[in-house]
């Protein structure tokens, strides 16, 4: 029955970290996929008098991630039937250049605004066209969860380390025993430290376990998917088999370090 | 003969200002049983760490079965301690193990097969009386059984040597018989060294001993 007690409060203490872990990915996993639905929400339209290479664009602002050139051959061919080969030829090279500008992040029109200043104190650059539509709510809610997962998550993992470290105190208490008086008889380090590793295995196993099944049944009913549909989200809440590999490894080396630690702390008594 | 143990102005001690065995010179002989007696706290356990590597010397030299004790490697400790039996004063049985998987401790830790290990500890459990309790845990043994089931855990792989530290301390008549019956027949009949720290020597004991006494920090033999 101890031994159940002191079993429990390692594997709570696992669950509670793999269940934050996986609900930090999965509000990772959602921004990024409400930012790329917003991704073509804004774009920057540059007009140029003669070829400005990409690095040049790069230089004028940090934030700047691409620019691609536009091609206008369907504006000159709308013109086809009305001009001369020739005068064709000459339109397309008198004509300006156009880009359109990508930045590293999804801005807002503030910083749009601030970009394309910029852009127009270039020499070369004649117009900038610019176009954003404002944060929307589900974003900005978004990322205000984000901030409140990642307090929550750190706190959740401050508290549970305290667990496991008067975890790890009840171990070296309760091992400390046994494995010196193993090694009273000659036991080497790796079988008198055979139990407690076999423990923290089987806690690994079982806690990882426990929270791939919750997340497994979560996708299997739905329910959450169905409710980030609803704001445009498709996002995986549980990616195969990313993502149970993950929590395992996670759960595995938690308890393996707690087990080393337990038996680095050990110390024979004389 | 081959000595088992041999010491060299041994000194022992826990702290540097405190020595509690000064300069020690002796030696055991293969086979032999010797009884060590001196006053509480005349160092009679400390010197027994000594000999299983508990406790280094701080000065001088220890060898113990051909292996030298001072900065002692812990591969070569280990190996050392699966040829020594200890009974200690509180037993020192493990709380969450049968008392059969008790004695059957230097066994698994020597690498010893499954049926051997277990024939083995069928016999050293019927000679110290206790088979009936092979399966309980040392908590539901009285304090005389305990100490005898350290004692079958101290011969179970036939050791080269056994140290005894008050093994008969405060135990009843019956158990105290059964262990020295025990420590007796290892040596008489397996030739297996025995140092036995002790208050009184049973007067009935047949053996040929030597007897050293502890006092004052200086050991010394009893004629
Ligand atoms: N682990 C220890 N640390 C410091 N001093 C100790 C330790 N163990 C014993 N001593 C001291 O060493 C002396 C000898 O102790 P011990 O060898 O246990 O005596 P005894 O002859 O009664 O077995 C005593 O003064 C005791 O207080
Ligand atoms: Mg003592």
């Amino acid at each position: 029955m101890k031994s159940f007690k002191n079993h429990l409060s390692l594997i709570t203490a696992l669950i509670t970290i793999l269940f934050t872990i996986q609900v930090f990915i999965v509000v990772e996993r959602s921004i990024n996929a409400y930012e790329e639905n917003l991704k073509n929400d804004y774009s920057i339209i540059v007009v140029v008098n003669k070829n400005l290479e990409k690095k040049d664009f790069l230089k004028i602002d940090s934030t700047i991630e691409s620019a691609e050139e536009l091609d206008p051959s369907h504006v000159i061919d709308s013109f086809k039937d009305e001009m001369k080969e020739q005068n064709l030829k000459l339109l397309k090279l008198t004509l300006p250049k156009f880009y359109r500008v990508r930045l590293d992040h999804y801005p807002t029109p503030a910083e749009i605004e601030k970009v394309s200043k910029k852009l127009l104190r270039h020499p070369m650059i004649t117009r900038v066209e610019d176009f954003a539509r404002n944060h929307d709510v589900i974003y900005k809610l978004l990322l205000l969860f984000k901030e409140v997962s990642t307090l929550f998550a750190i706190a959740i993992f401050a508290v549970t380390t305290l667990l496991i470290l008067k975890e790890l105190r009840i171990w070296q208490f309760q091992h400390n025993e046994r494995m010196n008086i193993m090694a009273l008889f000659g036991a080497p380090l790796w079988m008198r430290s055979a139990v407690l590793f076999r423990l923290a295995i089987v806690d690994a196993v079982l806690a990882s376990l426990l929270v791939n099944g919750i997340f497994f049944l979560v996708v299997q009913y739905g329910w959450l998917q169905t409710q980030l549909k609803a704001i445009g989200i498709a996002v995986n809440i549980y990616v195969l088999p990313k993502d149970p590999v993950i929590l395992s490894v996670i759960a595995f080396v938690l308890s393996i370090l707690l087990a080393m630690l337990v038996i680095a702390g050990s110390k024979e008594d004389s | 003969m081959d000595k088992v143990i041999v010491a060299r102005d041994l000194t022992l001690a826990y702290n540097k200002d405190e020595t509690i065995i000064n300069k020690a010179r002796f030696s055991i002989d293969s086979g032999e049983f010797i009884f060590i007696t001196g006053p509480s706290g005349s160092g009679k356990s400390t010197l027994l760490k000594s000999l299983y590597g508990a406790l280094g010397p701080q000065h001088g030299s220890l060898i113990v079965g051909g292996v030298e004790m001072k900065d002692i490697a812990a591969k070569k400790l280990n190996f050392l301690r699966r040829h020594i039996g200890i009974v200690f004063q509180d037993y020192k049985l493990i709380k969450e193990w049968t008392i059969e998987k008790n004695v059957m401790l230097p066994l698994i830790i020597t690498g010893y097969s499954k049926d051997v290990s277990e024939t083995q500890v069928d016999k050293l459990l019927t000679h110290v009386k206790l088979k009936h309790q092979a399966g309980k845990y040392p908590q539901e043994l009285s304090g005389g059984e305990q100490q005898r089931v350290a004692m079958a855990r101290a011969l179970s792989h036939n050791p080269i040597l056994i140290l005894a530290d008050e093994p008969t301390g405060n135990l009843d008549d019956y158990s105290s018989q059964v262990i020295w019956n025990l420590l007796e027949g290892a040596n008489t009949q397996l030739k297996t060294t025995v140092l036995v720290v002790t208050h009184h020597i049973p007067e009935h004991m047949s053996v040929d001993y030597k007897h050293f006494n502890i006092e004052h920090g200086s050991i010394y033999e009893v004629f």
